[in-house]
């Protein structure tokens, strides 16, 4: 099961992609509190607040999708990956963009096959009604017909489709929901309260366990309340020191804790200042990983200054942070 | 229990966090699995499902904690009797009072416990505006049971040698204590419940407010009156942009959906509509940022450019002597901090119509097209000066709209210096607009009206 997981992610960024779970041989059954919810994601990677868990835990509880939000690199997408692989089900990702209808969302017509059908079908119809006595009784026949055009082999399941169709349960990861129409924030509205959704020309296909629904946002735009109502809601601030030198010993195997330290007390001085966009957990790490290939063990301005590109992605931020370096890392 | 979380979520509508019925449901099946033992998980939990955005999550905080905040009652232990214990005697003439009994222990559990009881009673939380408060403190005291206390006193001062003078004075004491109890928790009520209703009663007043009045905009208001322009601009936005999502749904285009069916052999597998084409409206606003309609101005600017979602394209230029373009100005500022700016910038010139028509003319007329309209802002008191009708006919004929937004009203308009009466023959609109709430409806007039189709 956990090879299928990783046949459907598509991931953002292979190198954060998560090995597959070891936790299922775990006895502990992750769910039964909110600090095994914890300690579960650690164990695969995921360092999370108390609040967070808390958040998972109601949301898998109640049967309800999770809104997370947050600034880039915080680790929204991370944490649907880590609980796939801590709960050991398949993950389903969605990347939404601007002009996400439906055909692309939730499912499409084969239209090649139906065109080749209906071919087989006009070939086949001549031959079966040639012998019709009149025009009622070929009319009858072709009643009798089973009508196929429209059926579930033509159908190609597009990825809410294969959350819905997953029998044993799917973590559905809608990714930067912000960035769709609004229109299609209201097509989700019936998938995300009844787990069901409604294909004209077949009826309503209904879920038979109800998938865990990550929703996240970059607050590009507002979201509607319909949606917002309909969900969890989750905020992930950028962490404290404490939890972010954790999060950078889980995820860079093999940093000495000193340089650990270091780094996280320069990147959280960088928070502080007036930046367009302040370093988040994603390029911390990004970083810590960078300076442990160049084999720095500590940090010197120089250093800093040659790996300034990891952390700051604008070139005017490292212009105003370049000269200040030596200030800054005085500073902690 | 389930009363005290629909009590809660009162507190946090007043508080402008919104909760439905249908969160409120979710929310009480989310303290059914997480139980009340674990403070922090039950908070988390009623975070989760009623907290909708990250300013909602810190409303949601402050409100729990004055909301939940268990040490309410802090009454200091009976003091005059230094034997510890109440003594028998105490105990037998308070018998009729567990109230007094309870203060006389010291016991604040049960004193917290009967002043909530008493509040349900008395209907505290239906608080709505300050001058309950004495009313509704004197209610909690009596539903807690005072009078009872107050008898026992005087039952005690009347006892013959003095014995119990001790007991009465200790009671009074705590009587007073229990007073300043009561009273705090009336204002913890009104703080929790009546919050929102007196900031919509501020609103209200706030959009009605005259921009140019005497001694302009207190900067108090100033904060508060910002936020709602930006807040109706939002609205408006929002109904535009689905008017214009609307216009898109139009009928089947048949020759496309032939020309598309081709690749199928002639079967028409994918059907295309008409669109019909909706443009953003672009909006020329011209300014008169002198000292009587600075502070319109400011929020005419703000309003507009609160507006981008629906607003195309937004050129805005102020005047008061001489006419300069401030986009870049308010490019680089926000709106609040520009037009202070603009006024270094051009300096108190006295006000000049026609030469800012002059300079409009010159440098910025082909800014104007069929699809503009035009709003201009000023009281049209050009100081005697020539108001240069002839370029104000060239920009009527040239836009699609013109509308003339001045603060002061009708029957102004033609006296002394101003030449409003004048100009407002080349403005398909021209209105008062002193406040904040006629500024809206114009703009709002302004999308529904003049967007070109």
């Amino acid at each position: 099961m956990a090879q299928s997981a990783f046949q459907t992610a598509i991931s953002k960024d292979p190198v954060l992609t998560i090995s597959p779970p070891a936790a299922s041989a775990d006895a502990a059954d992750p769910l039964a509190s909110v600090e095994a919810l914890i300690a579960g994601l650690g164990s695969v990677g995921y360092i999370s607040s108390r609040r967070i868990a808390t958040a998972l835990y109601m949301a898998v509880k109640l049967e309800k999708p999770i809104l997370v939000e947050g600034s880039a690199g915080v680790g929204k997408t991370e944490l649907a990956l880590s609980t796939a692989a801590l709960l050991g089900l398949p993950l389903i990702r969605m990347q939404c963009y601007e002009g996400l209808d439906e055909s692309k969302a939730l499912y499409e017509w084969k239209y090649g096959k139906q065109l080749l059908y209906t071919q087989i079908l006009k070939d086949r119809m001549g031959e079966q009604l040639a012998d019709a006595p009149s025009m009622d009784a070929a009319m009858d026949r072709l009643h009798g017909m089973g009508d196929l055009f429209f059926s579930e082999p033509f159908l190609e399941p597009r990825p809410l489709m294969k959350a819905l169709r997953e029998d044993g349960g799917c973590v559905l990861l809608i990714d930067e929901i912000d960035k769709s129409d609004e229109a299609f924030e209201a097509f989700l509205l019936e998938v995300l309260s009844a787990y069901q959704v409604s294909v004209p020309e077949l009826g309503v296909i209904k879920a038979k366990t109800p998938p865990l629904v990550f929703l996240t946002s970059n607050n590009v735009r507002d979201l509607g309340d319909a949606l917002k109502r309909r969900c969890l809601h989750l905020h992930i601030p950028l962490p404290e020191a404490a939890l972010e030198e954790r999060i950078v010993a889980a995820r860079v195997p093999g940093i000495e804790a000193k340089l650990t330290r270091e780094l996280v007390a320069f990147v959280q001085t960088l928070r502080t200042l007036d930046l367009r966009k302040s370093p988040s957990i994603s390029e911390t790490v990004d970083w810590a990983r960078a300076l442990v290939l160049l084999h720095a063990d500590s940090l010197s301005p120089d250093v800093v200054r040659d790996t300034l590109n990891v952390i700051l992605k604008f070139e005017q931020d490292i212009v105003a942070v370049e000269p200040q370096v030596v200030e800054l890392l005085h500073k902690r | 229990m389930q009363h005290t979380l629909e009590q809660f979520f009162r507190a946090l509508r007043a508080a402008d966090v919104r909760v439905s019925p249908a969160e409120a449901i979710d929310a009480s099946r989310a303290v059914a699995v997480t139980g009340y033992a674990d403070r922090t998980l039950f908070r988390d939990a009623l975070c989760s499902t009623l907290a909708k955005s990250a300013e909602e999550v810190d409303r949601f905080e402050s409100v729990f904690d004055t909301f939940f905040s268990r040490d309410a009652v802090a009454m200091p232990p009976p003091s005059a009797s230094d034997q510890g214990e109440p003594s028998d005697q105490d105990m037998a003439a308070t018998e009729s009072s567990p109230l007094a009994q309870a203060v006389l222990q010291g016991d604040n559990a049960r004193i917290q416990q009967s002043m909530e009881e008493a509040a349900a009673r008395a209907g505290v939380a239906d608080i709505r505006l300050t001058t309950q408060r004495s009313r509704l403190t004197r209610r909690l005291l009596e539903e807690m049971g005072l009078e009872e206390i107050e008898r026992i006193i005087a039952n005690a001062r009347r006892m013959p040698n003095g014995e119990g003078q001790g007991l009465a004075d200790r009671l009074d004491e705590a009587r007073r204590n229990l007073f300043a109890e009561a009273q705090t928790y009336v204002a913890r009520q009104h703080e929790l419940y009546a919050a929102g209703s007196a900031r919509e009663l501020r609103e209200e007043r706030l959009a009605k407010k005259q921009l140019n009045a005497d001694g302009g905009v207190d900067p108090v208001d100033y904060q508060l009156m910002q936020a709602l322009v930006k807040k109706m601009a939002k609205r408006l936005a929002a109904k535009y942009s689905r008017r214009r999502r609307a216009a898109q749904k139009g009928h089947l285009d048949v020759r496309k959906t032939l020309r598309r069916s081709m690749a199928y052999g002639g079967v028409p597998f994918t059907i295309e509509w008409k669109v019909k084409k909706v443009d953003k409206p672009s909006i020329v606003a011209i300014c008169d940022v002198s000292k009587s309609v600075a502070a319109a101005a400011q929020f005419l600017l703000t309003f507009l450019y609160s507006l981008n979602e629906v607003v195309d394209r937004m050129d805005a230029f102020a005047f008061s002597g001489r006419l300069i373009s401030v986009n870049d100005v308010l490019d680089d500022n926000a709106v609040e901090g520009a037009i202070f700016k603009v006024l270094q910038e051009i300096g108190f010139q006295q006000t000049d119509y026609g030469r800012s028509l002059q300079d409009f003319a010159e440098n910025h007329m082909d800014s104007l097209d069929r699809r503009t309209t035009v709003i201009v802002l000023g009281d049209g008191r050009s100081n005697f000066a020539d108001p240069r009708l002839d370029i104000m006919r060239q920009i009527h004929d040239r836009s699609r709209a013109v509308i003339w937004l001045n603060p002061e009203p009708e029957s102004y308009w033609g006296q002394g210096d101003s030449v409003m009466n004048r100009y407002a023959r080349f403005c398909h609109v021209a209105k008062q607009c002193g406040t904040i709430e006629q500024l809206e409806r114009i703009i709002d007039d302004v999308l529904r009206s003049y967007v070109p189709h």
